[in-house]
């Protein structure tokens, strides 16, 4: 497409505003920069992230024993002239602390993974801001290395490998103070060496642009980075200097001679555009490559015909509708069964108190009729009762010369003629 | 029913496979206010971009839309100081007038102040030229919405392109005769359409036929029968980002646009200078003497303070709006989540 004639102006015309332009509405809109600190408890983390960006954000020290690595995010919100920069931090807790390290590098992979997945998902909506997006994707990796002098734990060679296809990885050595300026230069040759060989890729820093390519290539040669952090001040010579202070001497922070602290930050803020842009433009591309690929969707189709992604996700949407209407018939098969079971169930129960009912009502007819034959019987003997109390009481009335005293006994069945 | 519904939810994660349990995506962090001590150089970063624009260069595509002999080609010559756009002469007897509206589009590399600039200038003649001038703005609605399906295909690839090439419309200049009446039922209709799928800045061509009051009183009754019309010209009001631009876009809106322009690529000499105007018999009319026309407000406008915003609005808004209908239409995308909610989300 670049058969485009060049043209020469014959005048100003005003487009080299462009740029500014630009930066305005980035300025505007604000940075942002996400950095990872992978590291052991205790190796420095905090204090070198206050030492790299002079402040004093607030991080509570942790404990030793938990019982798998976390995560922990903060955000700051810093300013200097008129950039504004959400700078975020995420530090790794409990990292090499465990007994069984197996497991350790997997939260910082999933982590990792989470903020891609959540900028693809943000990518794929059909009503997207992208352009308000808070990107949470992480730019930078710093990984501590520890200050054995000796060499790269396996736990290390394990880690950077999951993590350098997915991060730019900054190898740092992390409180570098205990290490003697000899035994440092064959330290950082011996860990550049291992990573070679081991195959992991770092972060280089870029040198195509003609204005830093010299300085570049000068740092590249000086990693990892010997770093050494505080968040203590000392007084030296009336000023108030960053530094640790020993018995035998004062490590100054930001003295070029005693630690590489000074150079990370001056190559972390020089390149941080170019670290942005790498994590989206490749390691944030091969993500998603390799996601959609996952969900089935290729670029070519069966017949190597180009299948655009649009074709595949109808594909895709027939598919799972009509597994969802098949669904959808399960269950209400599903419904109409178990309704018909429970209906059964009902219906015995149903009849079990009917024929217990039924039983009952018997009975009740059976006692009632025992009653009714008592109850005439009883009758009988009432009447046949006030039969012969009427009789007795009759006689007694029509006797009256005889002697007073009634024979009770004659009160019996004799009947006692009268008149 | 309830049981149900959740069954479904399970059969979607089914569907799209998921290499291991689901990552759970963090919350937006709140930031804490935190001051620097000390100079870091983090504000070295408005350097790195300055550098990295100007190293992948810009492209800039801006349309004409008007009837023929209103001066379109060479205003935007005048506007980009090269002949960038040629100059149709007329119909002549051989040609034939073009029975529907053509588009043509014509790239060429710029350079100013080491800025690369890949300016394609879109031509569209025979609008408005017919007698029956019916629907002479599909053509040119089709082109604008192929440049979005363009870009649309090559994001949604698997492997896609480092930097995707922008063919999309940044800006549409539309030529309005200088009548003195009103405007057109064509430039209504026209209008009406595009402006919902483009940046559209009207221009009154061949304002030196025109005397400052009737350029005052012309402009006042367009800018009243667009918004009577509801047609949101560049800079849409929705789209002022905050105060100061909307104070700024408020005075362009209200009382500079319509911008009544003169083209010329021709020089003369008025008071020692070489200045670029058109000789008539009663005088010399310079075209960047902004009290003979506006010509230099429409170039500052376009090209030194709103080039970016119309290439952002273009890809921020239209090319947005382009895609939603898009894949909405298409069926959409599957929820890549097991919410539904996205679904309902997505269906604006």
């Amino acid at each position: 497409n670049d058969d485009c004639r060049t043209l020469s102006l014959s005048a100003h015309v005003g487009f080299d505003s462009l740029p500014d332009q630009l930066i305005k509405k980035s300025i505007k809109q604000g940075f942002c920069f996400n950095i990872l600190c992978v590291g052991e408890t205790g190796i420095g983390k905090s204090a070198l992230i206050n030492s790299l960006f002079n402040s004093n954000f607030e991080d509570p020290p942790s404990t030793h024993f938990l019982p798998s690595v976390q995560l922990r995010t903060q955000t700051y919100e810093v300013q200097e002239s008129n950039v504004l920069l959400k700078l975020t931090i995420v530090n790794t807790v409990g990292f090499g602390d465990q007994v069984n390290k197996g497991d350790s590098y997997q939260p910082i992979v999933d982590y990792i993974d989470a903020q891609f997945e959540a900028y693809l998902q943000e990518e794929l909506k059909i009503v997207r801001s992208l352009f308000s997006y808070h990107d949470t994707r992480i730019h930078v990796c710093l990984y501590f290395i520890s200050p054995t002098g000796r060499s790269l734990k396996t736990l290390d060679l394990l880690t950077m490998r999951s993590l350098h296809s997915k991060v730019n990885i900054i190898p740092i050595i992390g409180k570098a103070d205990s290490i003697s300026k000899t035994e440092l230069q064959e330290f950082k040759s011996k860990i550049m060496s291992e990573l070679v060989s081991n195959g992991i890729q770092i972060y280089q820093f870029p040198t195509d642009d003609e204005t830093v390519s010299e300085i570049n290539t000068i740092t590249n040669g000086h990693l990892p980075f010997a770093v050494v952090g505080s968040t203590e001040k000392v007084n030296i010579g009336n000023k108030m200097v960053r530094a640790r202070q020993y018995p035998w001497g004062i490590v100054k922070v930001e003295n070029e001679n005693h630690c590489d602290t000074v150079k990370l930050r001056k190559m972390l803020c020089t390149n941080m555009e170019d670290l942005r842009e790498k994590t989206h433009a490749q390691h944030y591309e091969l993500y998603r490559r390799c996601r959609l690929e996952e969900m089935g969707f290729r670029d070519i189709g069966p017949k190597t015909k180009p299948v655009s992604l649009q074709e595949a996700y109808e594909a895709k949407r027939h598919k799972f509708y009509l597994e969802l209407q098949r669904k959808e018939e399960e269950i209400k098969q599903e419904f109409v069964q178990r309704v018909k079971e429970k209906a059964a169930v009902l219906k015995e129960a149903e009849q079990k108190v009917q024929t217990k009912f039924e039983c009952l009502a018997l009975m009740h007819q059976e006692e009632e009729l025992k009653l009714k034959e008592k109850k005439e019987v009883l009758e009988d003997e009432i009447a046949e009762f006030i039969e012969k109390k009427a009789t007795a009481e009759l006689l007694q009335s029509q006797a009256p010369i005889s002697t007073p005293v009634v024979n009770s006994n004659t009160q019996g069945l004799q009947k006692v003629s009268a008149d | 029913a309830g049981p149900a519904e959740t069954k479904n939810e399970a059969a979607m994660s089914e569907l799209v496979p998921e290499p291991r349990q689901k990552p759970v995506v963090p919350m937006k962090p709140v930031g804490i206010n935190a001051s620097l001590l000390g100079y870091i150089g983090i504000d070295t970063i408005i350097e790195q971009m300055r550098k990295k624009t100007m190293k992948t260069g810009f492209d800039f595509n801006i349309m004409v839309v008007g009837q023929s002999g209103l001066g379109k080609s060479t205003l935007v010559n005048t506007l980009f100081k090269s002949q960038v756009s040629r100059k149709s002469s007329g119909w002549n007897r051989e040609e034939k007038i073009p029975k529907t509206v053509e588009i043509k589009a014509i790239g060429h590399v710029i350079e100013e102040g080491g800025v690369k600039m890949k300016l394609t200038v879109i031509d569209t003649p025979g609008f408005g030229d017919q007698i029956n001038n019916e629907n002479c703005w599909e053509p040119i609605e089709k082109y604008i919405n192929e440049q979005y399906e363009k870009f649309l295909k090559e994001e949604v690839n698997i492997a896609r392109k480092k930097r995707i090439p922008d063919t999309r419309v940044h800006c549409c200049l539309y030529f309005i005769s200088p009548t003195g009446h009103s405007l057109r039922p064509l430039d209504l209709e026209f209008m009406k359409h595009l402006s919902k799928v483009v940046n559209i800045i009207p221009v009154i061509a061949k304002a030196d036929t025109m005397t400052l009051e009737e350029k005052t009183e012309f402009k006042q009754r367009v800018r009243k029968e667009l918004e009577v019309n509801g047609i949101e010209f560049y800079p849409q009001k929705e789209f002022d980002e905050d105060l100061e631009d909307k104070t700024e876009n408020d005075k362009i809106r209200q009382e500079s646009m319509p911008f009544a322009v003169v083209g010329s690529d021709k020089e003369y000499q008025v008071n020692g200078k070489r200045v670029l105007g058109r000789k008539t018999p009663w005088g010399i009319i310079e075209v960047e003497n902004l009290s003979h026309c506006e010509f230099a407000l429409l170039r500052d406008f376009v090209i030194r303070t709103h080039l970016q915003d119309l290439k952002e609005v273009t890809h921020n808004i239209h090319y947005e709006t382009y895609r939603a209908k898009r894949l909405n239409d298409n069926g959409g995308l599957p929820p890549m989540t097991v919410e539904t909610e996205e679904n309902h989300e997505s269906n604006l």
